[in-house]
C-alpha cells in the first residue's frame, strides 16, 4: 500500500490572529504543522507500522512558500519515507489559493507523479481556512470512495473500515476497495513526537520540488473574500465576593435563575 | 514618649505559639470593626476556619489563627490599614497568592492578614519600552496572557502562575524556569509603589531603565518577604515575545551526562536557550502515575530527564543551533534519546516539569528542600542523602527536580503514604543537609525564601553575624513596632541566632 499524506502549513493554533487591510496578518506570525494534518501523518506511519498493512511507503504533499519544508520535515521526522513540496507564493488561508485548485494539485500529483497512491490521508480541515473540502473534493475528482472525519480506521480486506464521527453519533462505512481518500478528525489518535534520531533521519530524506504553474491547474480564486474582519470583543468577566452575590446576578441581570 | 504599660497578650488558645515581640498584641472586636471602616471590603469571621484558604498554605505544613483578612481596594486603605495597626502595634502578615512554601504569607498566631488580592488592576503597557504596571494583586498568568498580546513577555514563569500574583513574586524575588535567561526580578524591576509600616506612601514607580539618583530603595523591598513594607504597585520589565520557541525533552543516564549536555548547551544554543531543567527517575516514577512520560527506557523511566528550552527572533536559525546540538549531544553519548516537541504539545512538556510540586505533595508528607549547589556537588548530596536514609524502615523516597542551569536543586525527601512527620527522619535530614550545603559554598534556600521555616537559620547557615545585624537595623528603622510578619524572615526573638 502507498499512502499519501497531505500537510498543511497554517497560522500556529496558540496565535492571536490580528485582522489588518489584506486580511488576517501573516508577517512574523507563528506557523506550524496543521493539528489534524498532524493526525493525518501519525494514522499514516501507524498504518506502515503495522505489519499486515504493508505500506511500501509513506509521501507526505505540501503545497505553499519556501517554509513548508520545514513542515515536510516534521512529518518525515513522524516517520514519512519521503515529500513532495509544490512550491508557490499564494496564500493558503483562503485568500488566494482555494480548496479547489488545491484538491486539482493533488490530483495531478496523484495521476501524473505519484501514480500508484492507494490511500490518501488528510486532516479533515485546515484551522486557517476552515474549510474542510479539499479531501471530498479530491475524491470527486479522482472518482474514488472517500470517508470524512474518521475518527478510527481499520483494515477491511481489500479495503478499510472506518468510524466516522457525526453531530448524531458514529457511523460506520466500509470502504469495499481501495484507492480511497480518508480524512482525519481529532479522535483518531494522539500524533507522536518527533524523536531525536528520526528527526536527524529526517534531514536526509528527499523533498521533491515543484512549482504549482508547472502544473495544468487553474489556480485562481473561485470564491470572492468580500471582508475580514474580526468578531466582537468579548465583555471581560466579574468575580462576586460570594455565593449570594452569584445568585443575585444570576437572577437579576442574567434573567437565568427563577 | 515611650509607653510604659504591661503588654497585653491576649492569646485565648491553649496553643503553644511562639511569642511574639512584647510590644505586638492581640486584635480586638474593636480592631476587627474599624479595620472594616477602613478596608470595607475586609472579612471577620468568629470562627478562623471560615478563612482557611487565608490561614493555611497549600503544603499543609502551616496553619494561622487569623480572624481577619483585610482586603483593601486601593493603596490609600493599605495605607490606612497599616498606619492603625503600626499605631495599635498589632501584627500584619501581608499575602498575595499564598503559594509560597516557607509559611511567609501564613499567620503564626492571629495577626491581622492583609491581601492584595483586590489590587488586581493593570495600569498601562508601554509596548514600545516593554514596561508593564499593575497592582501587586494581578495573578500572574493573567499577566502573561494579557502582555502577551502585546508581543511581549513577562520574564518569569512558575508552575503557581495561575495562583500566584506579581506582588508576592516581587516581595519573594521569585525565581523560575527563566532566570537564567531574563534575569532575576531585581534585575527586571523598574519600579515599585511601596507602604511602609506606619502608612507613609513609598512612590518608588518609575518607567526610566536607568537612573542612578539616590539608593535605590526599590530593591530593598525585592525579596524582603514583607518585612519592611507591603508593595502595592509594580513596574516590571517585560521582554519582547519571542516568535520561535522549541521544547526538547532528553533522556541521560548519568548526572555527569546531564552536567556535560548542559555545558554543550550553553556552548551551542547561546543566547537562545532559556531554560534547562532536570528531573531524576524517582520524581519521574512519582510524576508518570498521573501524567505520561514521553519518553521512558523500555517500561522503566531514565535515570534523567531533561527539558530543554530555546527563545529566539528566528526559527531558522534556532533550529539550526538546537539540531547542532541535539547531533553533538547524542553522537557524544550524553543524551541517549530524546523528543522535539511540535508546538502544540509544548506545553504538555512543562506540564510534566511543573507538576512535579503538587504530584510529589499529594504522595505523602515532604520534607521540602530547595537548595544552591555547585554544579559537581550537585547530586551527590542527593546520593548522600538517601545512604543516610536507608536504615529507616517504610517506603522513604528522596526525589529530585529543579532549575539545575542556576545549580538550583529541589531536593524532596517524600513518606508514599504516610502524610505524618516523622520527627526522625526529620532529625537525620536537618541539620545535615544545611551544614553540607554550608560546607560546599551553596545556599540553604535558592528560591523559596526563609519565611517562618528557616528564619532561624539565617545567621547560622546563610549569613554572617555582621550581615544579620545590618538586616536587623534596616527592619528597626523601617518597622519599629515590627508590625509585618513577626517572628519571620529574621531569626525570631526566642531564637539563638
Amino acid at each position: 500500500m502507498k499512502i499519501l499524506v497531505g500537510v498543511k502549513r497554517v497560522v500556529d493554533y496558540a496565535v492571536k490572529v490580528r485582522v489588518g487591510a489584506n486580511g488576517v496578518e501573516l508577517k512574523n506570525v507563528k506557523m506550524s504543522l496543521n493539528p489534524f494534518c498532524e493526525i493525518a501523518v501519525e494514522a499514516a506511519v501507524r498504518l506502515k507500522e503495522n505489519k499486515a498493512a504493508s505500506v511500501s511507503e509513506v509521501v507526505a504533499l505540501s503545497i505553499g512558500p519556501k517554509q513548508c519544508q520545514e513542515t515536510l520535515r516534521t512529518a518525515m521526522a513522524m516517520g514519512c519515507d519521503r515529500a513532495i513540496h509544490i512550491h508557490t507564493d499564494l496564500r493558503g488561508d483562503y485568500m488566494e489559493l482555494q480548496s479547489d485548485s488545491v484538491a486539482k494539485l493533488f490530483q495531478k500529483v496523484i495521476e501524473e507523479k505519484e501514480k500508484d497512491v492507494d490511500l490518501v490521508l488528510v486532516g479533515k480541515q485546515a484551522i486557517d481556512s476552515d474549510c474542510g473540502q479539499v479531501g471530498p473534493m479530491l475524491a470527486g475528482y479522482l472518482n474514488w470512495p472517500q470517508a470524512t472525519f474518521a475518527a478510527k480506521i481499520d483494515l477491511d480486506g481489500d479495503g478499510l473500515m472506518v468510524e466516522r464521527e457525526t453531530d448524531q453519533g458514529t457511523e460506520t462505512i466500509k470502504i469495499a476497495k481501495l484507492p480511497a481518500v480518508v480524512s482525519c478528525d481529532l479522535r483518531l489518535n494522539e500524533p507522536r513526537y518527533a524523536t531525536l534520531p528520526n528527526i536527524m533521519k529526517a534531514k536526509k530524506k528527499k523533498i521533491d520540488q515543484f512549482q504549482a504553474d508547472e502544473f495544468d491547474v487553474d489556480l485562481t480564486a473561485k470564491n470572492k473574500v468580500l471582508e475580514v474582519f474580526e468578531p466582537p470583543a468579548r465583555k471581560e468577566g466579574i468575580t462576586v465576593d460570594n455565593v449570594n452575590q452569584l445568585i443575585d446576578k444570576l437572577k437579576n441581570e442574567a434573567g437565568l435563575l427563577q | 514618649m515611650l509607653s510604659r504599660c504591661k503588654p497585653r497578650t491576649l492569646f485565648k488558645s491553649a496553643h503553644a505559639y511562639r511569642a511574639f515581640s512584647s510590644l505586638l498584641r492581640s486584635p480586638i472586636t474593636k480592631d476587627y470593626a474599624e479595620l472594616v471602616r477602613r478596608a470595607p471590603a475586609s472579612i471577620v469571621v468568629d470562627d478562623s476556619k471560615d478563612l482557611e484558604k487565608y490561614n493555611s498554605d497549600w503544603t499543609g505544613q502551616y496553619k494561622g489563627n487569623s480572624r481577619i483578612v483585610c482586603r483593601p481596594q486601593s493603596t490609600e486603605e493599605v495605607a490606612s490599614i497599616l498606619e492603625y495597626c503600626s499605631r495599635e502595634k498589632i501584627g500584619i502578615v501581608p499575602q498575595a497568592g499564598n503559594t509560597g512554601v516557607v509559611g511567609g504569607s501564613i499567620p503564626i498566631n492571629d495577626e491581622v492578614i492583609l491581601s492584595v488580592e483586590r489590587l488586581n488592576e493593570i495600569h498601562s503597557f508601554d509596548d514600545i519600552n516593554g514596561i508593564i504596571q499593575c497592582g501587586a494583586g494581578c495573578v500572574l498568568q493573567t499577566l502573561q496572557a494579557k502582555v502577551a498580546n502585546w508581543n511581549h513577555l513577562v520574564p518569569i514563569d512558575l508552575g503557581s502562575k495561575g495562583t500566584c500574583m506579581i506582588g508576592g513574586n516581587v516581595a519573594t524575588n521569585a525565581g523560575g524556569q527563566y532566570y537564567y535567561r531574563f534575569g532575576s526580578i531585581h534585575a527586571n524591576i523598574i519600579g515599585l509603589e511601596v507602604v511602609l509600616p506606619n502608612g507613609t506612601i513609598l512612590d518608588l514607580m518609575s518607567t526610566n531603565r536607568k537612573d542612578n539618583t539616590g539608593y535605590d530603595l526599590k530593591h530593598l523591598f525585592v525579596g524582603a518577604e514583607g518585612t519592611l513594607g507591603v508593595i502595592t504597585k509594580v513596574a516590571l520589565n517585560c521582554p519582547r515575545l519571542p516568535s520561535a520557541r522549541n521544547v526538547a525533552f532528553l533522556a541521560c543516564n548519568s548526572f555527569e551526562s546531564v552536567c556535560q549536555t548542559l555545558s554543550l548547551a550553553k556552548e551551542k544554543l547561546g543566547e537562545v536557550l532559556a531554560a534547562f531543567e532536570f528531573m531524576d527517575k524517582q520524581v519521574l516514577d512519582q510524576v508518570a502515575s498521573e501524567k505520561t512520560i514521553p519518553l521512558t527506557d523500555g517500561k522503566k523511566n531514565h535515570n534523567f530527564c531533561i527539558l530543554v528550552e530555546t527563545l529566539g527572533s528566528d526559527r531558522e536559525h534556532d533550529m539550526e543551533k538546537l539540531e547542532s546540538f541535539l547531533e553533538q549531544a547524542t553522537d557524544a553519548g550524553h543524551v541517549v534519546d530524546g523528543i522535539l516537541a511540535q508546538d502544540t504539545r509544548q506545553v504538555s512538556i512543562w506540564e510534566i516539569r511543573e507538576s512535579c510540586n503538587p504530584i510529589i505533595k499529594s504522595k505523602g508528607y515532604n520534607y521540602k528542600y530547595d537548595i544552591s549547589l555547585p554544579l559537581s556537588e550537585y547530586y551527590s548530596i542527593v546520593e548522600e542523602m538517601r545512604e543516610r536514609l536507608l536504615p529507616f524502615k517504610g517506603d522513604i523516597v528522596v526525589a529530585n527536580w529543579g532549575h539545575v542551569i542556576d545549580g538550583n536543586l529541589h531536593l524532596n525527601v517524600i513518606t508514599p503514604g504516610k502524610f505524618e512527620v516523622d520527627i526522625q527522619i526529620k532529625n537525620s535530614i536537618e541539620p545535615f543537609i544545611f551544614e553540607y550545603v554550608v560546607a560546599k559554598g551553596g545556599s540553604i534556600s535558592a528560591e523559596h525564601g526563609l519565611g517562618q521555616c528557616k528564619n532561624n537559620y539565617l545567621g547560622k547557615y546563610a549569613k554572617s553575624k555582621a550581615a544579620v545585624a545590618v538586616m536587623r537595623s534596616l527592619k528597626d528603622s523601617f518597622d519599629p513596632n515590627g508590625i509585618l510578619n513577626p517572628q519571620k524572615f529574621l531569626p525570631s526573638s526566642n531564637s539563638k541566632n
